[in-house]
């Protein structure tokens, strides 16, 4: 019991030691200044989507200050940053997501191609069709997995013929790594099936219709690892026909994943440059500070 | 043991003596609750039973064509003027030979039911080859009779009746010329002065046209509302207006639904008043919030995750609602509307203001026939001077209690067969 209450004490101690460092810690990095500009190459040679400017507001609270970013044709850019940076709100704001919540105002410009997203005349329905979405938690309809697969098909009337939708849903599910797991009971609920089976279900309902845009907004965060590391395969093998923009906590799956990668900090966008160099050789001192896992 | 443990252990006690009052106070409230309605069910039951049975007497009849004043019994005028009181009077004064006063003669004819001479008249019209012979038939004892036959033997002589006719009857049970049977026309029949004619038929058919009514006004009215304000309407001062609004409607006293129906849908429209129709649109009225409001219940329990990704795909905001919402959230919303029918058809307040406390004799044939419905014609019996129609209510609250408790089964059963789980 003596021994316990020593234990105890020392581990208060340890507490009391490491408190004052943190404050430190936290009140360097507040200090720091933001960088006038973001560092590194946020702009590539003929890009998918063109973002210049981006200032997203929650009623007066501005959540995204200014951010300018381009993302390549077939590339995987990975968002990273601490919790409640904006790297969500900016990635709903790529397929107009933010539309469905009624204080939320988006203003700069953004291109997918040469089509300006945020054009009045520009049909919402049409955008998200080509810029497709993963969330966060997998949220299968309460439909068969067929179904499921078949929504966007039959929504937007891209196939004509049973033969045809039955084409579609094999082909998105073998390319979501699903098919040799659920062909034998494409009619059973989809809502039956595990958590990393639901998300890879998510992902083939997505490329059912064939977006040229994917976003994932941190896919991988409710699943387990084996389903996790099945996921990121999978977004490796989708690069080669999609372009990829992931939200993602975790820096190993940015690093594992992504070609390139942005970091944000308080609804900034700090820092944009290869993955690699991200990584290894972080231009900005907030980058460094969020990777070497001084605060996040 | 260290200070903690210690102190734990000492409030452990107290904490499983509270915990074990709490569950005793809760077993006791439901234990209130279930005598009382023991008490109400024993009670309903008890004195309405013996309504659901009726005695009838049996009676040699002389179908004589010159008292009956018929020749061709094919003639629907002549079967509708003829005498068969005449030959139900002439039987009795068979049966009791030595009647020769008036008086005494009036109390003889009252043993048995003024409706006997229609079910003769039918019986003849089934089988012409009666007219000229004679028969023994049953014919409908008068609900005093009938009364005085279901009391038991030891408080028969302070039943109310004449002395006379207790003998007569008494005469009649021991020869074994009264029978008990099932009273088929307590289902069939519209409501009547003579309590042993009256019956719940044309309530229930009044009933069941209000209901239909009610319900293809209020399903569709209240889920396009609940659909609208959950899933399109902003969110501004207006729609909190309209809010609390339904809310205040759900509590309105239904009697002023009643007033209301009377001031807009007969005083400004020109409806006519006492029919199921009318009735209908009242009780929408009055269903409407209580719909409303669980359905859009159900619709905030569609998890917003479905819905998004259904927006993610390019669902248009219709889409959502029709391939999505509407599919998860229809089990609660049926289970609502089923409650509010439930509510609906023990509503009387507001119908008695729209006329529907009419004397309805007829079975109505559609929603604008005069009608009335279950609960008032229950009001309408409770007040009704006649002894034998304290069992009839009571009989009648136990149809209509049946009607409740199979619509809220339903729900139930509804609820938890179409419950999705996500």
């Amino acid at each position: 019991m003596d021994t316990a209450r020593e234990l105890d004490n020392r581990n208060r101690a340890d507490d009391d030691a490491a408190k004052p460092l943190i404050d430190v810690e936290e009140r360097s990095m507040q200090d720091t200044p933001y960088p006038e500009k973001t560092v590194g190459s946020p702009f590539v040679d003929a890009p998918k989507m063109k973002l210049r400017n981006v200032n997203v507001f929650y009623a007066d609270n501005q959540a995204i200050h200014d951010v300018s970013l381009d993302i390549g044709k077939n590339e995987v850019i990975s968002l990273i940053g601490p919790s409640g940076c904006g790297k969500s709100t900016f990635l709903r704001s790529l397929n107009r997501m933010n539309d469905t919540i009624d204080i939320c105002r988006v203003k700069g410009e953004l291109y997918l191609d040469d089509q300006d997203l945020y054009d009045p005349k520009l049909d919402v329905v049409e955008l998200r069709a080509r810029v497709g979405m993963v969330f966060q938690k997998p949220n299968p309809f309460p439909k068969s997995i067929y179904d499921n697969v078949a929504y966007g098909p039959r929504l937007h009337g891209l196939a004509d013929k049973k033969y045809d939708l039955d084409e579609i849903v094999e082909n998105s599910l073998r390319k979501a790594g699903l098919w040799t797991e659920v062909k034998d009971r494409l009619h059973s609920p989809g809502t039956g099936l595990s958590g990393g089976q639901q998300q890879r279900l998510c992902i083939a309902r997505t490329i059912a219709v064939s977006p040229e845009v994917v976003l994932m907004d941190e896919p991988c965060s409710a699943l387990d690892p084996i389903a996790t590391a099945k996921i990121e395969e999978l977004i490796d093998e989708l690069s080669e026909s999609y372009t990829i923009a992931i939200v993602t906590h975790s820096m190993q799956q940015a690093a594992r994943v992504s070609h390139r990668t942005a970091y944000f900090h308080l609804g900034r966008l700090i820092e944009v440059n290869d993955t690699e160099t991200v990584f290894t050789k972080p231009e900005h001192e907030l980058t460094e500070a969020y990777i070497t896992g001084r605060f996040g | 043991m260290s200070e903690t443990t210690a102190k734990v252990r000492a409030s452990l006690a107290r904490r499983y003596r509270q915990e074990k009052r709490f569950q005793a106070y809760g077993i006791l409230s439901i234990g209130v609750g279930l005598l009382a309605l023991l008490i109400l069910f024993t009670d309903i039951i008890g004195k309405g039973h013996s309504a659901f049975f009726e005695h009838y007497i049996k009676l040699e009849v002389s179908l004589d064509r010159d008292v009956l004043g018929i020749d061709d019994v094919g003639d629907q005028e002549q079967l509708n003027y003829a005498n068969f009181g005449g030959v139900i009077k002439q039987a009795l004064r068979d049966r009791f030979p030595g009647v020769d006063d008036r008086q005494r003669q009036r109390l003889l004819y009252d043993l048995v039911s003024s409706g006997a001479s229609y079910s003769l008249r039918d019986e003849l019209k089934a089988d012409p080859a009666l007219l000229g012979g004679t028969r023994e038939l049953w014919l409908l004892a008068d609900d005093d009779v009938d009364l005085y036959l279901k009391t038991s033997q030891k408080k028969r002589p302070e039943a109310r009746l004449d002395d006379q006719q207790k003998q007569w009857i008494e005469e009649l049970e021991a020869a074994g010329d009264t029978d008990k049977r099932f009273n088929a026309s307590f289902f069939s029949h519209g409501d009547s002065r003579e309590p042993e004619l009256a019956g719940i038929g044309s309530a229930i058919v009044g009933s069941f046209f209000t209901m239909i009514v009610t319900l293809c006004l209020s399903f569709p009215i209240g889920v396009a509302a609940a659909i609208y304000l959950e899933e399109f309407a902003p969110r501004n001062k207006f729609t909190d207006f309209i809010e609390v609004n339904i809310n205040n409607l759900a509590a309105v006293p239904s009697i002023i639904f009643g007033l209301l129906g009377l001031a807009i849908f007969i005083n400004l429209f020109g409806l006519p008043r006492s029919v199921p129709l009318l009735g209908g649109l009242v009780l929408t009225l009055m269903t409407l919030p209580t719909i409303i409001i669980t359905s859009r219940a159900a619709i905030k329990t569609v998890p917003p995750s479905v819905r998004e990704g259904a927006l993610a795909l390019g669902a248009s905001k219709m889409q959502v609602v029709l391939h999505h919402v509407l599919p998860l959230a229809l089990p609660g919303m049926l289970t609502g509307s089923i409650i509010g029918m439930a509510q609906a058809l023990g509503e009387t307040a507001p119908l008695l203001l729209i006329g529907m406390v009419a004397f309805i004799v007829d079975i109505p044939g559609g929603p604008t026939d005069p009608a009335t419905v279950l609960p008032v014609q229950i009001y309408l019996w409770a007040d009704s001077p006649e002894q034998s129609f304290v069992a009839m209510t009571s009989a009648a609250i136990m149809v209509l209690l049946a009607f409740l408790i199979t619509m809220n089964t339903l729900a139930v059963v509804l609820r938890k067969r179409l419950e999705r789980r996500w």
